[in-house]
């Protein structure tokens, strides 16, 4: 079964966000531990400032979680995910890189909370996070190319976020149990409509994660996707429709969240740092005021790369859950 | 006179791509390609010169006007040089706006960063 | 949904671009570089009476050329981008700002590997089709020629 239940209940000890400012201007903009105006963030390359983000993240969670970690568990979206082992060589702490394109938070935080379920290790930080200036260089147009976004098109998030777990620590929040995405391709070929790429993972997952848990959606205090935005979000609920399962009010996609209409970001945010930042400021936030008791948060990702798409493949898509909950012994 | 032509045919021609920009979702890349094959075809089936007579400006700023004058620096150099001008004429012609844009994006490259907006 | 109900249905919620006002703003903006190429020509003409059409023309192009280029570096030509995508990529300034705007953003692996290497990366296909287009347009000319 792909639904992983953690019976021991891995514990989380402290969160961290820290993102730019175009991120600390929308609405979420209060809920961040950290801002950063500088998109270089004082370093010569936007893929150092990246590093930067990935660094301030992994260092603020540590300290407010007060805890050395065994291990980190990181990725990101640049070839080779360089930004999580180069932030890395500057923590110098075990590293375990993941890649699950903007999935990567939730699937950093299922494999960090399957080690602590192991009993090899009682404490690990899972981060994710992106870069709007790496990623489009990466994916797209140099940045100073004066062309149009398509109307389908997505902002990736500048930021990162971090999450503390441990089975040694005390803390009212654990990550309890969670489902690994299966790669879902339903021919989507437009590289600018990553929304409707993901959206058929983001429902396959939804629907085994919901029969696997015995569980339905408004079993939650509310469900997050990603960075669907908003054709996938759209999309995403007709699926289910089609299924049965009405994800009705409670159902919220990060990038739509995370921007304003008014901030010229289109169809919403998207990227690592989308899920990352919004888990480690929203999220946890809502849970430490109490507002929160149990919710699920589904990461998703489209596991494409420049030269698949300009080889005419299509995009697939992948969609990893995670259910965090207020646990009371 | 020549003003408002230069206005209405130029804006058109960049009307038509942006129409293909929006119906076909072709990249800018490929926009400027088919213009430029656009221009050589005009200026082959000899449209492109009465039109420049009536729009000036309006059809060579257009990257269109880059395809028509590699066509017509190719033609005049085959009049004068015979069969090495297939070879010479295009980017004789052209050398000055490539040479430009060359050298100001290698200074600009290095002058200024780039930023997101 | 099956894959083909699943294109057809994402095709159906997509939003629509605004067709007309975005014409618009291409044609005018579009408009007005080739306004502004065409009063480089009149004002060239004035200054340099002893140049023909041929030079002026090259001479307008490069100013346009020189312009877009700066505008790039100064982070103003992707804003008229955005608020005219067509109107500023198609004419010869929108050459430029593929240029230039490569060889900014590839300007941190280099100058030989970054810059001069990556500076193509758009605008490379233009040279390179508009060659091969006039060179076989001057292969036909010529056998054409060989017959008359």
């Amino acid at each position: 079964m792909s639904t992983l239940i953690f019976k021991q209940k891995p514990r989380i000890i402290g969160w961290y966000s820290v993102v730019g400012k175009k991120e600390s201007e929308g609405p979420l903009g209060y809920t961040f531990s950290r801002i950063v105006k500088d998109e270089y963030f004082g370093e010569k390359t936007h893929e150092g400032s990246e590093r930067k983000f990935f660094i301030t993240a992994i260092q603020g969670a540590i300290q407010v979680a007060g805890v050395q970690p065994d291990i980190v568990f990181a990725g990101d979206l640049l070839n080779q995910i360089v930004s999580s082992s180069f932030a890395m060589r500057d923590i110098g702490l075990p590293y375990v890189g993941v890649y699950g394109a903007c999935s990567t938070m939730a699937l950093s935080l299922l494999t960090a909370a399957t080690f602590l379920e192991s009993g090899v290790i009682q404490t690990a930080v899972a981060v994710a996070g992106s870069h709007f200036a790496t990623a489009e260089r990466q994916y797209r147009t140099p940045l100073e190319f004066g062309n149009q976004r398509p109307p389908t098109a997505q902002w990736t998030v500048t930021g990162a976020g971090a999450t503390v777990l441990s089975t040694k620590q005390k803390s009212r929040f654990a990550v309890t149990c969670g489902t690994i995405g299966r790669v879902v391709d339903y021919g989507v070929k437009d590289v600018n409509n990553m929304g409707a790429a993901m959206a058929p993972a983001a429902a396959d997952t939804l629907m085994r994660h919901f029969k696997n848990t015995k569980t339905k959606p408004s079993d939650y205090d509310a469900i997050f996707s990603g960075d669907l935005g908003q054709i996938g979000e759209e999309a995403l609920r007709d699926l289910l429709k089609e299924q049965g399962y009405d994800l009705g009010e409670n159902y919220y996609d990060c990038g739509k969240l995370i921007y304003d209409a008014s901030q010229k970001v289109d169809m919403g945010g998207s990227g690592c740092g989308c899920s990352a930042v919004t888990l480690n400021g929203f999220i946890m936030n809502k849970f430490r005021n109490g507002e929160y008791h149990k919710i699920l948060f589904m990461a998703t990702g489209a596991l494409l790369s420049p030269t698949t798409s300009f080889q005419g493949e299509s995009t697939p898509g992948i969609a990893n859950a995670v259910v965090i909950e207020e646990v009371t012994e | 006179m020549i003003y408002l032509w230069a206005f209405l045919i130029g804006g058109l021609i960049c009307a038509l791509g942006q129409l293909l920009i929006l119906k076909t979702n072709w990249t800018p890349a490929r926009i400027l390609v088919s213009f430029v094959v656009l221009g050589a075809i005009m200026q082959v089936c000899m449209i492109f010169e009465p039109l420049k007579k009536i729009a000036g400006a309006g059809v060579t700023t257009p990257i269109t006007g880059f395809g028509a004058g590699l066509v017509k620096g190719t033609f005049e150099n085959i009049d004068k040089y015979g069969f090495l001008g297939i070879f010479t004429g295009g980017l004789t012609a052209m050398s000055a706006g490539i040479a430009v844009a060359i050298v100001s994006g290698l200074v600009v490259g290095m002058i200024f960063k780039s930023r997101s907006k | 949904m099956n894959k083909q109900e699943y294109a057809e249905y994402i095709k159906k919620i997509t939003p629509k671009s605004k067709i007309w006002s975005s014409l618009c703003r291409a044609f005018i903006v579009g408009g007005l570089i080739c306004l502004l190429g065409e009063g480089l020509n009149a004002l060239y003409h004035m200054w340099l009476p002893s140049y023909d059409q041929t030079q002026i023309s090259a001479l307008v192009s490069s100013t346009l050329i020189f312009f877009a280029a700066v505008l790039t570096g100064l982070g103003i030509y992707d804003k008229i981008g955005y608020f005219a995508g067509g109107g500023s990529i198609v004419p010869i300034t929108g050459f430029s700002n593929s240029i230039t705007s490569a060889a900014m953003e590839f300007r941190k692996e280099g100058i030989i590997f970054g810059t001069c290497a990556n500076m193509f990366k758009i605008a490379g296909p233009v040279i390179v089709v508009g060659v091969a287009v006039a060179m076989l347009c001057g292969l036909g000319y010529f056998v054409v020629g060989l017959f008359l």
